[in-house]
């Protein structure tokens, strides 16, 4: 258990109102597509009908005379500068192995050419006229396909850098030992295997991808993006198109949910490049059927977990090994795989021989990315299900086994230092661990005593009960920096500003909250400027779980130095020393209880003695990821007949550290379990034999909708971090690893198949129980 | 062609083309709390009131919209005071990101004019054609159900 040191909040930990919500739910244009500039051109992009080709020929003259069009971008007019599209921090871990255009196309929809037109209409009219001549080529369609002896090569370009080993395909290796693994196996009472295998799925924001392009009256680049990430996004537009990142200014509004597919570089550079060539406005915006072809996906994996458990249960020896699908493109796949091993292994630290295994590899297939989770869902997989049969194997209660193994407060796992963002990590000891409590509480609300293994049977539904536990990061260490800007007005009324990037997860609500608690003012007083690279300081963006515990602390950082400005400032107000002065209720209040408003001493600064600016920037770059946790557990009903799975009640009980806002931390457990759900069950891009997305439609690849959410309990449990914020960690990513292991375990709980591959579709889940 | 059709209570003259949109039509006149989520009726973000029901405007031909009254995410608050079901939204935590919670709330509204005391079931099956991604609708089911309970006179305020 941890010290809880929680101090009383005055704003945090509070159901504030979200600083941006009145605008939202009254339809106030704050996305990309609702500023409408004069003259704006309209983009489309040509994708390639092929999964792997040479192309041979353009001749774009035909679309080029086509009334109406503006400019047409190919290989042949366009930078070649080899990059990535991965918004990560600089030098990105992922392979520069993209070009703008390239003369080699890698996937169905691989970008070929683009129409920038006075309309879409005739935007897309002149993509029909572009004459594209391709040498067709074999691809490479799924990962055995990438590792076969003699595979096709997908990048046999000279110019690529930072991949593995190109001519096998291969983006990324990681290998890891601790201990012996080979030795804790012998010596293990127990082995126990498993092999699963996790399939393409999409983020389906509801807004996809789009950027507006203009140039300002200074003729500088304005990029105003649907991004996760407008910093990267400045400097790898200005990278790729060669022009100084000082003539580049990106705006991020109010963006439609990201989930990972916006911490990437998709459009910016064409939009950017139609603006600068044509001098207008241009818009870049994919459709549905091009979010799901050429936007970003999941890697799919097949990761194999061996583990090694003496006959009291206690773990002996872990191995894991991952292969990951990176498609056609690298981005995220060296951290990715990465994360496969670092976010789940650690878990399980009383095992002290343990071995990690992975490779990347280059298919022709989309492009997989950043998707939240990062890895960890498809290492939880196997690794939870192996839990379950090794603690079938014992005769132990699943909840027993893990209880025994799992990490606590106090230790560290040796994992934390070997394995990290793609190099090495980060050794750290876990200061605040709720999930003994977590596991308590799932496991009483879910029933776990009486419904485990009664196999409760209604006609042809049986019942069943499953569970599994995982942590996560908050935030990459010594990596990852975030900035925040505190400025005082003469009402008493602050500036925040934040580099950190708000997708509709509440981030400008919880730093504005983190900010009114130090200066001790209400919300309301605290006015939040974020994402806006001329305008507020630098932050890495939205990922990794970053934005509460590294934006948040660079937040509480500048506050503070603001809180000290305004009490030496009142010190001589108040005839008081400023080491007695506190801020309660928007103003300084002295030991005997005097106190002066905060706008009064903004107005002596500002106009009456030594005057200044009261304000301050700060920065925050982490040395440890504190782990969040949670504990899940599901019911579900098990058609016999058809192979149906039914989820009936769903448990998540979360440690986060102090939840800033709990209806918003909720709202993220919420969203992230129900996107897992679907993931576990409907979710899946299928392809033809040519490599062509078969489904890329709302109608087609199911997600969630309201009628299919199980009764749902997201339960937050007490706890303190002591490095966090206020004492928060992350709770953005954690949810999303939860639903696949829990629904399987549960699955094999009510009719005594393990499914290894998802979604559990009827048609698996049947053809499991006849292989039975 | 020129359609006549009343917005949010006021009537204007548009020029469309004969395939136009609702949706398209509705944007351009600056109604941007329409959002486009697919162009293809799967998602309901783009869900507005057509004569008092909701309907996926990305559907609907703006040559079937002459003379129709159209109510869109802007007409629900009335002199600066918002509409019981956005001030729901807002205190149960259910705008994430706010794309699709224009079009839920169009059919939530077309939900409670039609029935003011709705089961959870039925709030669920009147927003199972809006998605969203950032939520588990656990927070928009319980707003809307907050929203009819203040519209009934019932609520705690």
């Amino acid at each position: 258990m941890s010290e809880t040191k929680r101090p009383a909040f005055a704003v945090v930990g509070k159901n504030e109102r979200k600083v941006d919500g009145v605008g939202l739910v009254t339809g106030h244009p704050k996305f990309v597509d609702d500023l409408s500039l004069p003259e704006t051109l309209h983009v489309r992009i040509l994708g390639s009908p092929h999964a792997h080709a040479r192309i041979v020929g353009v001749d774009v003259s035909e679309a080029e005379a086509l009334d109406g069009v503006a400019c047409v971008l190919t290989h042949e007019n366009t930078p070649a500068t080899r990059h990535t599209t991965a918004g990560q921090g600089f030098p990105e871990p992922s392979p520069y192995d993209a070009r703008m255009f390239d003369t080699t196309v890698r996937f169905v929809g691989d970008r070929v050419a683009a129409v920038a037109a006075e309309t879409a209409e005739v935007a897309e009219a002149a993509l029909k006229r572009i004459r594209v001549t391709y040498e067709e080529l074999q691809p490479v369609l799924s990962i055995d396909e990438a590792r076969a002896d003699g595979a096709p090569v997908v990048h046999d370009e000279e110019d690529s850098t930072g991949i593995y080993d190109a001519s096998k395909n291969i983006v990324a290796d990681v290998d890891i030992d601790v201990g012996d693994v080979a030795a804790g196996f012998e010596e293990s009472d127990v082995v126990v295997e498993t092999t699963c295998e996790t399939r393409y799925a999409q983020h389906t924001p509801i807004e996809t991808h789009i950027v507006l392009a203009y140039l300002d009256s200074d003729e500088r680049l304005v990029l105003r993006t649907s991004t996760q990430v407008p910093f990267h996004v400045r400097r790898i537009v200005a990278f790729t198109l060669g022009i100084p990142m000082h003539r580049i200014r990106v705006i991020k509004p109010r963006i439609g949910g990201g989930f990972g597919t916006k911490q990437e570089v998709l459009l910016e550079d064409i939009a950017g490049l139609v603006t600068l060539r044509t001098g207008r406005p241009a818009l870049v915006h994919l459709s549905r059927a091009e979010e799901f072809i050429a936007a970003r996906t999941r890697h799919p994996m097949r990761v194999r977990v061996k583990l090694g458990a003496m006959q009291d249960g206690r773990l002996h020896a872990i191995e894991m090994e991952a292969l990951s699908n990176t498609g056609a493109y690298g981005a995220h796949g060296l951290t990715v795989l990465a994360n496969t091993g670092s976010k789940t292994l650690p878990l399980y630290n009383k095992a002290a021989n343990a071995h990690f295994y992975g490779q990347a590899l280059y298919t022709n297939m989309p492009v997989p990315g950043a998707y939240r989770g990062y890895g960890a869902t498809q290492g939880y997989f196997p690794l939870e299900t192996a839990m379950d049969e090794l603690a079938e194997r014992l005769a132990i209660d699943p909840i027993g086994l893990r209880r025994k193994n799992h990490i606590r407060v106090g230790e560290t796992s040796p994992i934390f230092a070997k394995l990290g963002e793609g190099r090495e990590g980060v050794s750290q000891t876990v200061k605040s661990c709720e999930l003994a409590r977590c596991i308590d509480v799932g496991a009483e609300r879910i029933g776990w005593a009486e419904k485990r293994g009664a196999k409760r049977v209604d006609g042809p539904w049986v019942h069943g009960v499953g569970m599994s536990i995982m942590m996560q990061g908050s935030g990459i260490p010594e990596i990852d920096m975030a900035a925040a800007t505190v400025k005082m007005n003469e009402d008493g009324s602050f500036n925040l500003l934040i580099g950190a990037t708000d997708l509709g997860t509440g981030s400008d609500t919880i730093l504005g909250q983190m900010a009114a608690e130090v200066l001790g003012v209400p919300l309301a007083k605290i006015v939040v400027t974020s994402s806006d690279t001329d305008v507020t300081p630098f932050d890495v963006g939205a990922y990794a779980s970053s934005t509460t515990y590294v934006s948040g602390t660079a937040v509480v950082r500048a506050a503070e130095c603001v809180r000290e400005q305004i009490l030496a400032v009142a010190g001589p107000l108040l005839d008081a020393e400023p080491d007695d002065l506190r801020l309660e209720g928007s103003a300084v209040v002295g030991p005997d209880g005097q106190s002066v408003g905060l706008d009064r001493v903004c107005h002596r600064a500002m106009y009456e003695s030594e005057q200044f600016q009261i304000a301050a920037t700060a920065s925050f770059v982490p040395t440890e990821s504190p782990p969040p946790f949670i504990a899940n557990f599901a019911e579900v009903a098990v058609d016999t007949e058809t192979g149906r799975v039914k989820v009936l009640h769903y448990v998540v009980a979360a440690d986060c550290g102090v939840a800033i806002h709990p209806k918003l931390a909720e709202g993220q457990l919420e969203g992230s379990i129900v996107n897992g759900i679907g993931y576990a069950l409907t979710e899946e891009m299928l392809f033809s034999s040519k490599g062509r997305v078969r489904n890329p439609s709302l109608f087609d690849y199911k997600i969630p909708g309201a009628l299919d959410v199980p009764k749902l309990d997201v339960i937050l449990v007490d706890s303190y971090e002591p490095t966090g914020p206020m004492g928060a960690k992350s709770i953005g990513e954690i949810g999303i690893n939860g639903p696949i292991p829990t629904l399987a375990n549960a699955i094999y709980d009510a009719v005594g198949v393990r499914l290894r591959e998802t979604p559990f579709t009827p048609e698996r889940v049947l053809r499991a129980m006849r292989r039975s | 062609m020129r359609v006549s059709l009343t917005i949010n209570g006021a009537t204007r003259d548009v020029e469309a083309g004969a395939g136009d949109t609702l949706l398209e039509v509705l944007r351009r006149e600056g109604v941007m709390g329409v959002k486009k989520g697919c162009g293809t009726g799967d998602c309901g973000a783009c869900a507005v009131l057509l004569n008092g029901r909701a309907v996926n405007s990305c559907l609907v031909l703006i040559a079937k919209c002459a003379g129709a009254e159209i109510l869109t995410v802007e007409g629900l608050a009335r002199d600066g005071e918002l509409h019981p079901l956005q001030t729901a939204f807002l205190e149960e935590g259910a705008v994430q990101c706010g794309y699709c919670t224009p079009g839920m709330m169009m059919s939530a509204i077309d939900l409670l004019t039609r029935n003011p005391d709705p089961t959870e079931e039925e709030i669920r099956t009147a927003i199972s054609g809006n998605l969203c991604r950032c939520t588990g609708y656990e927070k928009q089911v319980l707003a809307i159900r907050k929203a009819a309970e203040r519209m009934r006179g019932e609520g705690d305020e």
